[in-house]
C-alpha cells in the first residue's frame, strides 16, 4: 500500500505533472490528485477513448495490444497506460 | 364575305357529292363494285337479311332490276339504292348481284356488282382456277433441249446504256504554244507588291455561313452510365402524446470503502508497478526533447531580419501642427487616448528660456494654453481643445474613465477636466479612423451639425487651490491604478470602487503629493466647515462646465505630502519625474483595449464623483504586495529611491515621511524621464543630461547599465511596448535613437532625424492587431506620428528571457565590480599600511667593504669545494690531479 503511494508520489513530483488519476476499466475513478469534477470528467471521456484505441490496435492485428496512449494538446499532454483492469492517467505540461 | 362563303359551301357540297360518287375509285376498289348500305327494312324487303338469307358462306344475292327500280320509286330519296340510281338504270342485264361484305372490306356491309362481266367472274371463277391448277400438275416434264440462240429482243435497256456512255460531242481541239527562244532563261526581276493595295491583284475566298449547307451528325459515340436508382425515404413514427420528461444522471463513483479495498488488492499493486516504468520513460522523453517543437517556424522569426530589403526605419505616418495655436510654442506632453484608437492628446506650452521664466507670463492672457486632441482622420483640425489655467507640463487620462483628465500646471495647480459631453464626438473620430461609418454621420455636408465643424473648447472643471498645491511647476502627474488606493498613512489598501481615484504629482518644490478626487471622509469637525463651502461658489458657474468635480474646485488639497530630505545635509531633493512599481498604467500602451473597455463600461454606470467619499483606512484591507517604494529623478541629476509611507514621528506625533534610502548621482543634467520597463517590473530607465542609465530595483550599488556620454543631450526616453530590449531616446538635435540592448550596448542601433529642434516627448502606442505607432513631439510644436516597422516591433525568439539573462549578467557584473572595488580598496589600504610600517622600521647599518670581501671569499671557497666534489662524482676529475685553485 505504501509503496503504491510512493510510486505515485514519484510520478507526481516530476516536472510539469498536473494530475494523476487511476480508474477502473469501467471508468470509475479510484484515486486522483485532481478535484472530483475534473476527475470524473477525465475518467469518463478517456475510458471511451482507450476502448476505441484498443479496438483499433487489436483489429489491425489480433496479436497486438495497446500499451501506452499519449494525447498531446496545445496546453498539455495526457498520458494513459491501460492495463487489464485499470488505467493510469497522467496529465503533464511538458514544456514550461 | 358571307355572300362569298355561301357559294363556296355550295361548291363544297357539290364536290362532296362528286367525291362520293367517285369515292369507289378513290378507295382503290375495282371499278365495278359499289359499296352499299342496306337498312334492315330494305333487307327484309329484298330477303337479304344479314345472317339469315345472306351469310359468309353464301354472300350472293341476285336482285331483280325491276324490284330495285320499284323500291326507288316508292321510297324515292330515302331508298338505299338512291345513290346508284343512274347506274342501275344503265345496267344492261336484268339481275344485279348483291354481295354481303361481312368484313367491311369495301367500306359497307354490302356491295353491288355493277357490270355483267364481273358478275360472271365472281360467280364462276373458282371453277376455272381449279381447272388450271389441275391441268398444270398432270403434265410430264418435257424433254430437255438445248436453248437456241435467239435474236436480241430489245426491251428498252439500250436507252440506259446510251445515257451512261461517254462520247465526244465535238472533235478535240489541238493547240500549239510557242515562245521566242531568247526569252528562255533570261534574268528576271521580281518585285514586291502589296496585295492589299489593289484589290484586283488577289481574290479572296472568305468563309461564310452557308445556310443551305448543314451536316447532321447521325451517329455519335457517347458513354452512358447506368446508375442504380436511389430514393430518399423518410418515415415518421407515430408519437402518441408529448410528455415532459427529464433524466438526471450522476457519475458512478466508488465509496471510500470500496476504494480502499481496491487499492489494497494485489492486482492493483501489480498494475501500478508495471505501469510506472512506462510513465517514467515517457516523462523522461518529454524532459529530454520536445518532439513537437516546430524548428522551421521558430527559425523564421529570426530570419526575417536577413535577406531582402528590410524596413528598419521609422516611417512617418502623419504629422500634426496647428498654425493658429502652436506657433512659437512647444509640446510638453503627449498622451494617447486609452480606448479610442487614433486619438492623441497633446499639451502645448510656451517656449520658455530662463529669461522668459523670470519675466513672467505676460503673454499668458492673450492665448490661453490648450491641450489638443488630434485624430488620425483629420490632420488639420483638432477634435477637441481643453482650456488650461496655465501651461500644462504633464497630464494623463484616467485609466478607468478616459473622459477624466488630470493635468499639472506651471503654477503648481492640479487641474481636472471632464470631457464626457464630447465623448460621442470623439467616438465619431474613432469610427472614421477605423474606416467604418456610423449611422450618425450624415452624407450630406449641408445638413451636418454646424457645431461639429468648430472645435469645441472644454474648460477645466476643477482646479486645486494655489495655496494648497505645489509651489513650483508640476512636472509629473500620474493616476494610481484602480486596484489599490493609499490611505492617509501611506499604506496601500484595496480599492473597493475599482476606479481610479487618486493622483500623484511631483514638482521641483521638493515634495511629492498624493491627491484624492473624492471628498475626504466625513468627520464631525468638518461638517460645519464644509457646509459653507458647498453653498458658496467663488467663481462664475459657467453652463458648459460639467459639475463632476464641483466638490473639489478650488478647495482641493492633497492628503499626503511626501518630503524628500537629503541625507546628511538639510537640503531636499527636487523631483522632476517619478515611477511607481505597481503602477501598471504608467506604461499603458494600448493593445489591451479589452480591459480598458471593461473599465469604461464600469465607469459609465455613472459614477458620481461628487458622491464618493474617501473610506476610512480601518475599513479597508491593506494590500501586502504593493510596494510603497518608488524611484524619483531630480533636477540635479540624482536618482532617489524612497518610500512614501509616512512614519509616525515619536516627538511630535505627526506623520512624517521617511528619509530616502538611496540616492545616486549619475546623470549630469536634470532627469527628464524615469520609466519602468513594461516587461520587467524592476527595470527602470532614467534619462538625463548626456547619458541614460538602466537600474534594477533591489540592486543598490548603482545602475546596471550606464551609457557613455553622447555628443548631444538626451531629452527623453521610453521603452518599446513590444520588445523587451528596445527603447527610444530622443535627443537635443531632433534625433530619435533606437537602442537595442541585445544588439549593441555601446551605441544606438539606429538613429533617425525627425526635426531640427529638440525632441520633447516620445510615446509609443499599439493599435491592434499589427500597427505600432510612435508619437514624437518636438520643440517647435509639431507632433510626428511614426510607424514602427516590423523589425522593431516584433520581439525576436526568446527575447524576454534573453533580456532577463542579460540584466542578471549586468547585475552580476556590477556586484563583481563592487567586490573588486572593495578588494582593491582593501589592497590599497593594506599596501599603504605596509609602506607605513616599512617607514617606521629602523634602518639597517651599512656593511663595511672589507667585511663584504671576506664574506665573498668564504663563499668562493665553499663553491670550489663543491665543484671538486661534483666533478669527482662525475668521474671527470681524477684523484691524482691536484685540486685546481
Amino acid at each position: 500500500m505504501a509503496e503504491v503511494e510512493e510510486t505515485l508520489k514519484r510520478i507526481q513530483t516530476q516536472k510539469g505533472v498536473q494530475g494523476i488519476i487511476i480508474v477502473t476499466a469501467e471508468g470509475i475513478p479510484i484515486r486522483s490528485t485532481l478535484d472530483n469534477a475534473s476527475t470524473v470528467q477525465y475518467a469518463g471521456l478517456i475510458q471511451q477513448l482507450v476502448m476505441k484505441a484498443r479496438v483499433t490496435v487489436r483489429e489491425m492485428d489480433p496479436q497486438n495490444d495497446l500499451t501506452f496512449l499519449r494525447i498531446r494538446s496545445k496546453k498539455n499532454e495526457i498520458m494513459i497506460a491501460p492495463d487489464k483492469d485499470y488505467f493510469l492517467i497522467v496529465i503533464q505540461n511538458p514544456t514550461d | 364575305m358571307m355572300a362569298s362563303k355561301r357559294p363556296k359551301s355550295t361548291g363544297d357540297k357539290k364536290n362532296d357529292s362528286a367525291d362520293s360518287a367517285g369515292s369507289s375509285t378513290e378507295l382503290g376498289l375495282p371499278d365495278d363494285i359499289f359499296p352499299l348500305v342496306l337498312t334492315s327494312g330494305t333487307q327484309e324487303l329484298f330477303e337479304c337479311r344479314v345472317d339469315k338469307d345472306v351469310t359468309r358462306e353464301s354472300p350472293y344475292k341476285i336482285l331483280r332490276k325491276e324490284e330495285i327500280l320499284k323500291d326507288m320509286k316508292t321510297r324515292a330519296a330515302v331508298s338505299d339504292f338512291h345513290p346508284i340510281k343512274q347506274t342501275v338504270l344503265n345496267y344492261p342485264g336484268e339481275e344485279l348481284l348483291l354481295m354481303f361484305d361481312r368484313d367491311f372490306t369495301c367500306g359497307q356491309n354490302f356491295y353491288l356488282v355493277l357490270t355483267e362481266e364481273s358478275k360472271k367472274r365472281i360467280l364462276e371463277p373458282p371453277v376455272s382456277a381449279r381447272e388450271d391448277t389441275a391441268e398444270g400438275t398432270s403434265l410430264d416434264s418435257p424433254p430437255c433441249k438445248t436453248p437456241e440462240c435467239q435474236p436480241w429482243v430489245s426491251l428498252g435497256s439500250e436507252r440506259e446504256i446510251e445515257e451512261e456512255s461517254v462520247r465526244d460531242s465535238r472533235p478535240r481541239l489541238k493547240y500549239r504554244i510557242s515562245r521566242v527562244r531568247r526569252k528562255f532563261g533570261a534574268p528576271v526581276t521580281f518585285t514586291d507588291c502589296n496585295a492589299q493595295e489593289s484589290k484586283d491583284k488577289y481574290t479572296e475566298c472568305t468563309s461564310y455561313d452557308d445556310r443551305k449547307f448543314s451536316i447532321e451528325r447521325m451517329e455519335i459515340t457517347t458513354g452512358v452510365q447506368a446508375v442504380p436508382t436511389l430514393r430518399s425515404i423518410s418515415t415518421q413514427t407515430r408519437w402518441t402524446y408529448p410528455r415532459n420528461m427529464c433524466s438526471q444522471y450522476e457519475f458512478r463513483e466508488f465509496t471510500e470503502e470500496e476504494k480502499e479495498n481496491i487499492a489494497n488488492s494485489e492486482n492493483f499493486r501489480n498494475f501500478v508497478n508495471s505501469v510506472v516504468s512506462r510513465f517514467e520513460v515517457a516523462a523522461q522523453q518529454n524532459m529530454i526533447f520536445d518532439v513537437f517543437f516546430n524548428d522551421w517556424q521558430a527559425l523564421h522569426e529570426e530570419d526575417g531580419i536577413f535577406g531582402g530589403k528590410v524596413e528598419t526605419h521609422l516611417k512617418e505616418y502623419q504629422s500634426f501642427t496647428d498654425l493658429h495655436f502652436t506657433k512659437e510654442k512647444t509640446i510638453s506632453d503627449i498622451n494617447w487616448h486609452p480606448t479610442i484608437n487614433g486619438l492623441i492628446a497633446v499639451s502645448v506650452m510656451e517656449k520658455l528660456s530662463s529669461e522668459g521664466k523670470i519675466n513672467g507670463s505676460a503673454k499668458l492672457l492673450q492665448n490661453p494654453p490648450l491641450i489638443f486632441f488630434w485624430s488620425f482622420s483629420d490632420p488639420i483640425n483638432p477634435q477637441l481643445l481643453l482650456e488650461c489655467p496655465d501651461d500644462v507640463l504633464s497630464f494623463q487620462f484616467c485609466p478607468s474613465n478616459p473622459n477624466i483628465i488630470v493635468g499639472g500646471c506651471m503654477n503648481g495647480q492640479v487641474v481636472l477636466w471632464d470631457v464626457s459631453a464630447h465623448a460621442d464626438r470623439l467616438q465619431g473620430t474613432r469610427s472614421a479612423a477605423g474606416k467604418a461609418t456610423s449611422a450618425n454621420e450624415c452624407a450630406l455636408p449641408a445638413f451636418q451639425d454646424k457645431r461639429e465643424l468648430n472645435t469645441p473648447v472644454v474648460r477645466y472643471c476643477a482646479v486645486s487651490g494655489v495655496e494648497n498645491g505645489h509651489k513650483a511647476r508640476i512636472t509629473d502627474v500620474q493616476w494610481l491604478p484602480e486596484n489599490f488606493e493609499i490611505s492617509k498613512a501611506g499604506i496601500p489598501v484595496e480599492n473597493k470602487a475599482h476606479i481610479c481615484v487618486q493622483v500623484i504629482t511631483c514638482a521641483p518644490d521638493c515634495c511629492v503629493m498624493f491627491w484624492d478626487i473624492r471628498l475626504p471622509r466625513v468627520t464631525t469637525h468638518s461638517l460645519t466647515e464644509r457646509k459653507p463651502k458647498v453653498t458658496e461658489t467663488p467663481h462664475l458657474n459657467r453652463s458648459d462646465v460639467p459639475n463632476t468635480f464641483k466638490h473639489l474646485d478650488l478647495s482641493w488639497k492633497p492628503f499626503i505630502k511626501v518630503a524628500l530630505p537629503k541625507k546628511g545635509t538639510g537640503a531636499e531633493y527636487s523631483p522632476l519625474k517619478f515611477s511607481l512599481r505597481d503602477n501598471m498604467n504608467d506604461n499603458q500602451t494600448g493593445g489591451s483595449t479589452e480591459t480598458s473597455e471593461q473599465n469604461l463600461e464600469k465607469s459609465e454606470g455613472g459614477t458620481e464623483y461628487a458622491l464618493l467619499r474617501a473610506s476610512s483606512a480601518k475599513q479597508l484591507k491593506p494590500l501586502e504586495d504593493i510596494s510603497t517604494r518608488f524611484y524619483i529623478g531630480t533636477q540635479d541629476g540624482e536618482v532617489v529611491y524612497t518610500d512614501w509611507k509616512m512614519e509616525k514621528d515619536n516627538d511630535s506625533g505627526r506623520l512624517l515621511s521617511t528619509k530616502p534610502s538611496h540616492c545616486f548621482l549619475v546623470h549630469d543634467g536634470f532627469i527628464n524621464s524615469v520609466r519602468r520597463s513594461p516587461f520587467f517590473k524592476d527595470i527602470i530607465l532614467t534619462v538625463g543630461g548626456w547619458t541614460f542609465a538602466i537600474w534594477k530595483e533591489g540592486v543598490m550599488n548603482g545602475p546596471i547599465i550606464h551609457s557613455s556620454c553622447s555628443p548631444k543631450k538626451c531629452t527623453v526616453g521610453y521603452w518599446s511596448p513590444s520588445r523587451p530590449g528596445v527603447f527610444f531616446i530622443g535627443k537635443e538635435d531632433g534625433n530619435v535613437e533606437v537602442w537595442d540592448l541585445l544588439e549593441k550596448t555601446h551605441e544606438a542601433s539606429q538613429t533617425q532625424n525627425l526635426s531640427t529642434t529638440q525632441i520633447t516627448c516620445i510615446k509609443p502606442w499599439i493599435v491592434p492587431p499589427k500597427q505600432h505607432f510612435l508619437a514624437v513631439s518636438d520643440h517647435s510644436g509639431t507632433l510626428h506620428i511614426l510607424e514602427v516597422p516590423w523589425s522593431l516591433r516584433s520581439p525576436s525568439y526568446n527575447e524576454k528571457s534573453n533580456m532577463a539573462k542579460y540584466f542578471e549578467k549586468e547585475v552580476d557584473r556590477l556586484i563583481f565590480l563592487n567586490k573588486r572595488k572593495e578588494m582593491r580598496a582593501k589592497e590599497k589600504k593594506d599596501k599603504e599600511a605596509e609602506e607605513q610600517k616599512k617607514k617606521m622600521e629602523p634602518k639597517m647599518p651599512e656593511k663595511l667593504e672589507e667585511q663584504i670581501e671576506e664574506e665573498n671569499l668564504v663563499h668562493y671557497k665553499t663553491y670550489l669545494a663543491m665543484e671538486k666534489v661534483i666533478l669527482k662524482n662525475m668521474g671527470l676529475l681524477s684523484d691524482e690531479e691536484p685540486a685546481l685553485n
